[in-house]
């Protein structure tokens, strides 16, 4: 079953084609590698994705359902989450608080039941504290939960980031470079808890990554981007061993 | 009493907080009462108490849209200025036909902040989707605007209904009988005073935990994403404009309340009294009771209301003062020298160290 | 006659605008910050021509070299102490501090000169003339604002697309990080636009106090706004939107005072700024910025 398909999307900047007729099928429950060398157009593709720049041309189905020129927000509430390169978390907020913005769509109460105290607020806020409890225990942050996100070690800062995303409930998750600046240990936990993500949360997963091996290790299957046009899509093994890939990372 | 200190152990944090900020309001608010009943208290004094809970609300509601929201608005004397004028208006017209002071009052308050309001959720229909910078010169315009306008305006009443112009009085062409209520630049004269310190800060007091409730919920915390990074706020479908508007328009109806106070305190209310130096002088009490602590503005709007008062240096250099607290405390929070000063001489860990040089001593003692 | 009057006055009031709009969009396309206190430079200008006219009874011309060297000291000092040590704050912060900056000028101006309007002499030394059989009037003033205004937008213009240090403020406004990279000293170029933004509010000041000759400690914040609002109206970071911008907004002040209301000028002036931002926030000339994600 197809949770995501990209239809031939592409988008210029003042004359430069930054991503040209980009296609790309997802079945439910894969997990997807995005690799690609600097300046590949990689992150252009999630921010396609997800609404930050709407395509000149193509469509995007998710689950069946066109999404293509729909804003972030309606995207994220028809089912795809993301995480940023650069960490954007709500740094003045605590860790607890910012896992409750992803729950924010989910759980609902009025503004004026915050307000004034009705029953309501209580309500909700009780199954809030508990689900994202749940959240941050997945990724052990759950001791962490009172402090402010923004003293949280980078690791867990990156974490924190996948765990709000999840907590939106999203059919499909965005990851930009999630093992970017980590240390070979803290890189290995961070995979095992995106499988173990997997697996919990039945969520089809697509993830840039810049490290060749890394990405061999836990994708089942690769898409390269070069100059914004595809370079090879496959297995990992195929892929790696395609001979343009090579040249595209090694050079001539 | 054991028990009772641990109960109060027991409460979450932001609830502790606010039964501290409210109680600490009603002790300052009996020390006061009691002050003026054994007749210990000057009149200048008594006649800044209701300023003082004025000003409290400007500050606290500036705050949610400075602090709370991240955006500077420069123009929140001009919803204080609506406040003022629709709750006087309405106290006006209906003085003779509602006897109970007590639900006049009310409604003048209700109808100030619903027209202030209001007002806050057009201008912030069209001024929230502008950047930061933009948003501010907008605000100060449409202060300007509010008082310009109200500054020609003559509105007058009679037997036919509401009159309005922008020339003079005799252009209403009201009947015999009729009464000029709005009187252009010299505003609106006679309300009835029934603006009470205890009225005061038991607006005070609402202003304040209506602030605080709708920060530390679901609403809260979508305003403070915003605030803290708009790109990730959409990323998990926070609706960023009707927050925005939301907090903005609480922000002006509260002002609005601030207003109706004003106009009620003094009976006199001219709109040139809600110009730019006004919105300037709330933006002191937020940004020297710190941008986001709503309890630190309104320390900081009665401790600026009262010393100019009392202290002779205070009351020349006012303005001058004011201007160097927004420049220092920019600069002291966010310059790089100063980051790292704070980091090396926090009182915190100064503290710390003197424990664990004491505990040491005991240890070898 | 009258109409044509109105719209000369509009026109040398716009290129006033135009000057100060100058400063206003320099600094906000390179230091991307707005600063307020630019207004106040205008007044603080005319203090300096008033005090040393008044005073030591100078020449006009001195007068005026004089306080544009002294402006230009003033606007470096500012950047210096006020807005450099706040290059990587938050941009609330830096408008907050700007905010504080133009306040006390304002209060430094009241204290020292007092809250008494003064009257300011003119420094423009051409007569007026009289067309149309002394129907219509043109004064010296607006003989010398006018061509004056499109002589400062040329040499700026030039000066920018041709001097090292111009292209280098095209550099800085573009990416600053990238302008690191090349070498371009990122500080003095931020201090080199306040300077000519500072020198070009005293030439303002001196051509604006000449015509309107109320000068008082608040008599620069309202020009300041409103030139930025040109700034706004023409698109902001550009020069010749700039210039457009300030003199459309002065002939539409003039215009609507005379025609619509005396009362209401400035509350115009401002529903203008609305308009425009609603409808096309980037101005006539502007471009569009997109934020990086």
């Amino acid at each position: 079953m197809e949770m995501l398909s990209v239809k031939n999307i592409g988008i210029s900047f003042g004359g430069l084609h930054a991503v040209d007729s980009f296609s790309i099928t997802i079945n439910k429950g894969e997990l997807y590698g995005l690799i690609g060398p600097n300046g590949a157009g990689k992150t252009t593709v999630f921010n396609l994705l997800t609404g930050v720049y709407k395509p000149d041309i193509g469509q995007i189905f998710l689950d069946g359902e066109n999404i293509t020129g729909r804003s972030t927000i309606e995207i994220n509430k028809a089912g795809i989450a993301r995480t940023f390169q650069n960490i954007r978390l709500f740094k003045n907020m605590s860790v607890l608080d910012n896992v409750k913005c992803g729950l924010h769509n989910d759980y609902k109460y009025s503004s004026f039941s915050g307000i004034f105290r009705l029953p309501s607020y209580f309500k909700t806020e009780k199954i809030m504290n508990e689900r994202a409890y749940e959240i941050l225990e997945v990724f052990g942050l759950e001791k962490e939960a009172k402090i402010l996100s923004s003293n949280l070690p980078y690791g867990k800062q990156r974490k924190l980031e996948i765990a709000r995303a999840l907590a939106t409930n999203p059919k499909l998750l965005l990851l930009d470079e999630p093992a970017a600046g980590m240390n070979p240990s803290e890189t290995e936990e961070l995979m095992d808890t995106i499988s173990l993500v997997r697996k919990q949360y039945d969520v089809t997963i697509l993830l840039i990554e810049h490290d060749m091996k890394l990405v061999s290790g836990i994708c089942e299957k690769i898409f390269v981007l070069n100059f914004g046009i595809e370079l090879a899509n496959g297995l990992p093994q195929d892929v790696l061993n395609d001979p343009e890939v090579i040249k595209a990372y090694l050079g001539e | 009493m054991t028990t009772q200190f641990l109960n109060i152990k027991k409460l979450n944090k932001s609830t502790r907080y606010n039964i501290v900020t409210v109680g600490s309001i009603l002790i300052a608010y009996a020390i006061c009462m009691y002050m003026i009943n054994a007749g210990n208290m000057s009149n200048l004094l008594q006649n800044l108490l209701v300023a003082m809970c004025y000003y409290g609300i400007m500050a606290v509601s500036l705050n949610l849209t400075v602090g709370i929201l991240g955006q500077l608005s420069l123009g929140h004397a001009g919803f204080m200025c609506i406040g003022a004028f629709t709750g006087a208006f309405f106290s006006k017209i209906m003085i003779n036909t509602m006897d109970n002071v007590i639900i006049r009052f009310t409604l003048a308050i209700l109808i100030g902040a619903a027209m202030a309001g209001l007002f806050g959720v057009i201008i912030g229909i069209v001024v929230l989707r502008l950047r930061g910078d933009y948003l501010a010169i907008v605000t100060l315009a449409f202060g300007e605007i509010i008082k310009n306008v109200l500054n020609v305006l003559y509105i007058g009443y009679d037997s036919r209904g509401i009159h309005f112009s922008m020339k003079d009085t005799a252009s209403l062409n009201l009947e015999e009988g009729g009464m000029v209520i709005v009187k252009g630049a010299q505003g609106i004269s006679g309300t009835p005073r029934n603006a009470t310190f205890t009225i005061g800060v038991a607006l005070l007091i609402i202003t304040y935990l209506i602030i605080v409730n709708l920060v530390n919920s679901r609403s809260g915390r979508a305003i403070m994403a915003i605030r803290d990074n708009h790109i990730a706020a959409e990323s998990v479908g926070i609706d960023i404009t009707k927050y925005k508007i939301l907090a903005f328009s609480i922000s002006a109806a509260l002002a609005g309340v601030a207003g109706v106070l004003y106009s009620h305190n003094i009976a006199t209310v001219q709109s040139t009294k809600f110009g730019y130096n006004t919105s300037i002088l709330i933006l002191v009490f937020v940004v020297l009771g710190g941008m986001g602590n709503l309890r630190g503005s309104m320390i900081a709007a009665i401790l600026l209301t009262v010393l100019p008062e009392y202290l002779r240096f205070m009351r020349d250099y006012r303005m001058l003062i004011y201007a160097i607290v927004l420049i220092v405390m920019m600069i002291f929070n966010w310059a790089p020298i100063f980051i790292n000063w704070r980091k090396n001489h926090s009182l915190k860990d100064a503290f710390n160290n003197i424990l664990k040089k004491i505990v040491k001593a005991k240890k070898e003692a | 006659m009258s109409f044509i009057t109105y719209l000369l006055n509009g026109i040398s009031l716009g290129s006033v605008y135009s000057i100060i709009a100058l400063g206003y969009t320099m600094v906000y396309g390179i230091a991307k910050m707005l600063n307020f206190a630019h207004g106040d430079v205008i007044m603080i200008g005319g203090y300096i021509i008033f005090t040393i006219m008044s005073t030591v009874g100078l020449n006009p011309i001195l007068a005026v070299l004089i306080s544009i060297i002294l402006c230009t000291l003033l606007g470096i000092t500012i950047e210096r102490i006020a807005y450099k040590p706040l290059r990587r704050a938050p941009s609330l912060a830096v408008l907050i501090t700007a905010i504080g900056v133009s306040y006390l000028l304002q209060n430094l101006a009241l204290l020292i000169f007092g809250a008494e309007a003064k009257s300011f002499t003119s420094v423009i030394p051409v007569k007026p003339i009289s067309l149309a059989g002394g129907r219509l009037t043109i004064s010296g003033e607006t003989l010398i604002t006018i061509p004056l205004c499109v002589l400062i937008m040329t040499v700026l213009t030039i000066f920018i697309k041709k001097s090292k240090t111009g292209r280098g403020m095209i550099a800085v406004s573009e990416d600053k990080e990238a302008a690191v990279l090349m070498g371009i000293n990122v500080n003095k170029t931020i201090a080199i636009t306040f300077a000519i933004g500072s020198a070009l509010a005293a030439v303002a000041s001196a051509l604006m106090f000449s015509t309107y000759t109320n000068l008082s400690s608040t008599s620069g914040a309202m020009p300041g706004i409103k030139a930025f609002v040109a700034a706004v109206f023409g698109g902001i970071g550009s020069i010749p939107g700039a210039m457009i911008g300030g003199i459309l907004l002065g002939v539409i002040e003039i215009l609507s005072r005379a025609y619509i209301s005396t009362q209401l000028g400035d509350a115009i002036v401002f529903l203008i700024l609305i308009i425009v931002l609603l409808v096309k926030p980037t101005g006539i000339l502007g471009k569009k910025i997109q934020e990086k994600v």
